[in-house]
């Protein structure tokens, strides 16, 4: 039998691993025909929403529901006396702490859920909440925490003994009544050792502010409890379904299989919709009570205000190095401020997330991390925003250490790196604080970063425009933004992470159908990554079917295999490796399927992009649409019916993509205003599924990077008030404000993945980050500057050139 | 984000709509483009129960340029005056500020009448008008007037207009000479951190015009003659724009917001003033 297209054609015909397949997506999304939580209507379908607290920290002393009642079209107001007998007024957090769902005599930061208001429709239920009306008396507020560390107000009296001792919590002992936990990673007496005696040590202390993922959909959820057979049905906003289901299950009572959770579309998730949320809870017991679907959607300022900050992390840093700069130690201790209650969202092990990968990219001898968690009077979260658990806040930490020494060695930040980077040769590297990077090759990446943007070039530019600008000729200042950032990514191996008890492993299950197209469901939830389109990719070069042919599926738990969701860059690492290997069993089966259609012995064929042939005999060949009809209607002898497979990935280690990023900032030193003139993004995500994806992460990733730098935070006065609680104040950057990238890669495949492929959403935020801040900074160096704080917006810049003394 | 409940009305003439305000007083509030009340209702900060909407009413949509003024109607879009060509020709300085506001979406939406007429300090058409010395016509029951631009704030959402009025048209005085507006925002639907209104003629060198205002740097608009002043009569060289600045300085009274403290306002302000008139004066 004579082939009628090239091998080539068929590879193309695939739209396998590499090709940059459109995003099958998009069609819907384009047209405004997504499916969103808050597109769910269902019959007789309640809507469920807040009183929230206007005070960081009150007693509540009443609350009075009755005027509320009357409201017409409100149907029930529930407040903690009404969830208390089913042990619902307080839920577990995924830190091991727990938190109100709603306010237990008191609250603890400004929009606090209070009373939960039901009624007949969204604008009923915000006349109901006008009319709660509840009684506060005003405590003090803490919203430093060096100060709640140090202040006899207690911000949590459930968490103090009756003796006034201070009882141990989820991650060990407490130091004080507003102290969660310490966390320690690496040597400490080596470490400080190294420092006491090096020839040169730099240190600094720096603020992560905090801010917020803010994805463009809000937080929600339609919770449905059908009486009759008995199972409840949630639909929301989730970025990990089958653990919502788990814990659901384990608050509620309701068994497992009775309880089904659907993620439909997510419009961005960014670390906002791990964790669970009250207005969860609360519309689930407001389904049960009511016997009808209950609704509750967030708007914007209760998405900024109540759910999932990220970062707030005070961290100090000493790092040593010899006079040459080889650096020897690196110190760092963080003060976090969690908010009111400990929802930070990681593995239970690491209460400060992955922050000991602080010692970044660099060959570090010796190492030592302590983490002080702290409750303040704000808002509970602590997610990921769009990063791998706290690594944004480690690969900011050390790449403004490394800015720092270089100012300290008079050295540029350039060569410093290069003469510290693990070599490629050192792979797997056992890093100081614990961990082992699978591969890297830093040297290439960073030489080719350096060699596209003539870095020579721009230094000289720089030294010319400090002159031009001493003279009088210029008032901008030109800032040159390095970084070189290494994530860790892909939780992650069962052995060491887990959320709440839940391994962290994930899941894809395979169906062939007779006439050779598949579904596959996995356990993870897309959120705007284009699941849909780059499994399809790894399957159909797994598997020989055209990705066109094939659907992917994820977010039900009564049809999805389980896995723990999608987020710190996980879904390609673990469920894409899930996905590989199902994609081995189905090809395993479909080989002996051919081989007794061919008549030769199973080890006598060989599989060749959509075939399988007889080895030596190429024109002798099953396609795999072939072999799929014959699995299902030739009876086989010793072979069951059918093709279909399922794997659970238990990553053997995490994945560790890394990048160079170079940005070159103009400064107006008089208005504090940036002009992004060019930013480089060198990725080096392993082995590149589908290369215009990746490109699309990048850009959103580096767009949420220069938020974050320039401008975007979570802000609170004294008292506690959330200052930035609407996207007037809080910096979503538009197009307009959004330079173009140049993006570029280099290929150094993970060894223990199955297909090499390491994860990349979250990258160029992590990476990103430092590059724009650290180009605000290169630029006032020449004039002094070690370290300003983000967030860099114009009167911060502003007060930079100012404390300087570069105005008149 | 959900209004408390309102009655609607869209009345065809504007007896229609003075009547219904007469009937409600200051429970009735009529709106044009919504971009400033239709939010404040939704955070539950205004308080309407009775909302008039003026698009069924006609005659304010109107553009008429003659020889001395140019009128505008009340309810003309910003993004009727982007695009309007004989605007951009004889008013260029309107076109250079509307298209600093906001962004597309909220520019077909938001009219210059209700731009002026809310009294909010952020907006930037009251500055620009008392800069081009434009008045306003309001309607009542007891008729039509006519309020100088430059006399129409009183503070914050304050203005000279009765709960019974209405604004129905801006007139500006034709603009001569050169022209600048130049506004410093953190990004696109900002309202300024600092922003600066210039008009200024030169006559064989000499300035011999000047009118300067500045927006969102005071609990209303700011019209500094005595800034305008300090450039009439010189070659607008460096020490004359000292003087200006220093005047415009003490006219302002920013407050310490998210876009930054006071001092830093000031300074800005000082630094969008010398730009705005250097800009002016090379179109003089």
């Amino acid at each position: 039998m004579k082939d009628e297209i090239t091998r080539e054609e068929r590879v193309d015909n695939l739209k396998g691993m590499g090709c940059s397949r459109k995003r099958v997506e998009d069609a819907r999304f384009t047209q405004g025909k997504g499916n969103y939580v808050d597109d769910i209507k269902l019959d007789g379908m309640l809507f469920g929403d807040f009183v929230r607290s206007p005070y960081a920290h009150a007693r509540v002393k009443s609350i009075n529901k009755d005027t509320a009642l009357k409201v017409p079209g409100v149907l029930a107001v529930l407040t903690a006396d009404d969830l208390r007998p089913l042990g619902l007024h307080w839920m577990p957090t995924l830190a091991g702490d727990k938190q109100m769902v709603l306010a237990d005599g008191k609250v603890l930061f400004q929009g606090q859920e209070v009373a939960f208001v039901v009624a007949e429709d969204r604008y009923a239920a915000a006349d109901g909440i006008e009319a709660v009306e509840v009684e506060y008396e005003e405590l003090p507020v803490l919203v430093n925490p060096f100060e709640a560390l140090k202040s006899d107000v207690v911000l949590r009296e459930d968490l103090v003994a009756e003796d006034g001792s201070i009882p141990a919590g989820a991650h060990g002992p407490r130091k004080h009544h507003n102290h969660i936990f310490t966390w320690e990673a690496g040597d400490k007496a080596p470490t400080e050792e190294v420092i006491a005696n090096a020839e040169v040590v730099a240190e600094e202390t720096m603020y992560y502010h905090r801010t917020h993922p803010c994805p463009l959909e809000t937080c929600g959820c339609v919770a449905s409890m059908d009486k009759v057979n008995g199972k409840l049905t949630l639909w929301g906003t989730f970025q990990a379904p089958h653990a919502i289901r788990t814990v659901v299950s384990l608050i509620s009572g309701i068994e497992e299989h009775n309880i089904r959770v659907v993620s439909p579309d997510i419009g961005g998730g960014f670390g906002n919709k791990v964790g669970a949320y009250p207005g969860y809870v609360c519309s689930v017991v407001a389904s049960i009570v009511t016997g009808k679907p209950v609704k509750w959607v967030e708007d914007r300022m209760d998405n900024l205000m109540t759910t999932a900050f990220a970062r707030d992390y005070h961290m100090t840093g000493k790092i040593s190095a010899t006079k040459e700069g080889k650096i020897t130690g690196l110190h760092c201790h963080v003060t976090a401020d969690h908010g009111g209650f400990d929802a930070c969202a990681d593995p239970t092990k690491f209460p400060a997330g992955f922050m000991n990968i602080c010692t970044g990219s660099y060959d570090i001898p010796t190492a030592f991390l302590e983490v002080d968690g702290v409750y303040t009077n704000k808002a509970p979260g602590g997610v990921s925003y769009r990063c791998s658990f706290r690594v944004t806040e480690a690969v900011y930490f050390i790449e403004r250490m490394i800015e720092v020494l270089a100012i300290k060695l008079n050295m540029d930040a350039a060569e410093l790196r290069r003469i510290n980077f693990i070599k490629k040769e050192q792979f797997p590297y056992k890093a100081a604080l614990g961990w082992e990077y699978d591969s890297g090759d830093y040297h290439t990446a960073w030489d080719k970063a350096l060699k596209t943007v003539d870095y020579d070039g721009l230094r000289a530019e720089q030294a010319q425009r400090v002159e031009d600008f001493k003279a009088g000729k210029t008032r901008k200042l030109m800032g040159i933004g390095l970084s070189f950032f290494t994530e860790i990514v892909g939780a992650g191996p069962v052995k060491n992470c887990d959320i709440l008890g839940l391994g962290m492993f994930d899941s894809c299950e395979i169906r062939i159908h007779p006439t050779g197209s598949a579904i596959a469901r996995l356990g993870t939830i897309s959120q705007g990554q284009g699941h849909a389109t780059t499994f399809a990719q790894i399957l159909a070069s797994e598997i020989g079917l055209p990705a066109d042919s094939i659907t992917i599926e994820e977010g039900d738990t009564d049809t999805a295999p389980y896995g723990l969701g999608t987020y710190g860059s996980r879904s390609t690492p673990v469920a894409g490796a899930a996905t590989a290997m199902a994609g081995r069993k189905i090809r395993a089966k479909a080989q002996m399927i051919a081989a007794y259609l061919l008549e030769v012995h199973d080890n006598d064929v060989e599989f060749d992009v959509d075939r399988f042939a007889v080895k030596g005999a190429p024109e002798k060949f099953k396609t795999m649409k072939e072999i799929a009809f014959a699995a299902y209607n030739q009876a086989i002898p010793g072979l069951e019916p059918g093709l279909e497979a399922v794997s659970y990935y238990d990553p053997p280690n995490m994945t560790y993509p890394f990048g160079a990023y170079v940005c070159v900032m103009d400064i107006d030193v008089d208005t504090g205003v940036p002009e992004i003139r060019r930013f480089y993004a060198l990725d080096d995500c392993g082995t590149r599924i589908n290369p215009m994806i990746i490109e699309g992460q990048v850009h959103g990733g580096l767009t949420e990077a220069l938020a974050v730098a320039l401008g975007q935070e979570i802000a609170y006065d004294d008292m506690g008030n959330v200052k930035t609680g609407t996207l007037m104040d809080f910096f979503l950057p538009t197009a307009w404000e959004v330079p173009n990238y140049e993006t570029d890669f280099t290929v150094t495949p993970s060894p223990h993945h199955p297909i090499g492929a390491k994860g990349v959403g979250e990258s160029p935020h992590v990476g990103g980050v430092p590059c724009f801040s650290n180009a605000v900074q290169d630029a006032f160096r020449p004039f002094g500057n070690t370290h300003t704080n983000m967030p860099h917006d114009h009167w911060r810049i502003w007060r930079t050139a100012n404390e300087l003394g570069l105005h008149d | 984000m959900i209004p408390a409940a309102f009655e609607y009305y869209r009345p065809k003439d504007m007896a229609g709509v003075l009547s219904i305000l007469e009937e409600h007083g200051d429970d009735a509030r009529v709106m044009a483009g919504g971009h400033s009340l239709i939010p404040m209702m939704k955070l539950r900060m205004a308080d309407v129960p009775h909302l008039i909407d003026l698009q069924d009413v006609g005659g304010m949509s109107e553009i008429e340029i003659d020889a001395d003024a140019i009128k505008i109607g009340a309810l003309v879009t910003q993004s009727d005056i982007i695009d309007n060509a004989a605007l951009a020709d004889v008013a260029p300085i309107l076109r250079e500020a509307a298209l600093q506001i906001s962004d597309p979406q909220v520019r077909y939406m938001g009219t210059l009448g209700g731009n002026v007429a809310n009294g909010d300090p952020g907006n930037d058409m009251p500055g620009l008008m008392q800069c081009l010395d434009a008045s306003f016509t309001v309607v009542g029951q007891d008729g039509e007037r006519v309020i100088p631009a430059r006399d129409f704030y009183e503070a914050a959402y304050v203005t000279a207009r009765e709960d019974g009025e209405v604004l129905t048209a801006v007139t500006i005085p034709r603009p001569k000479g050169g022209h600048a507006y130049e506004k410093q925002k953190r990004k696109i639907g900002d309202y300024a951190t600092a922003a600066a209104s210039v008009q200024i003629v030169n006559d064989g060198g000499k300035c011999v015009s000047a009118a300067i205002a500045m927006t969102n740097l005071s609990d209303t608009p700011v019209f500094s003659k005595t800034a305008g002043d300090a450039l009439v009569g010189t070659s607008v060289d460096d020490a004359a724009l000292k003087i200006a600045v220093a005047a415009m300085l003490g006219d302002i009274d920013p407050t310490e917001d998210n876009r930054g403290p006071v001092a830093f306002k000031n300074h800005v302000a000082g630094v969008i003033l010398r730009r705005a008139i250097a800009r002016a004066w090379s179109r003089a």
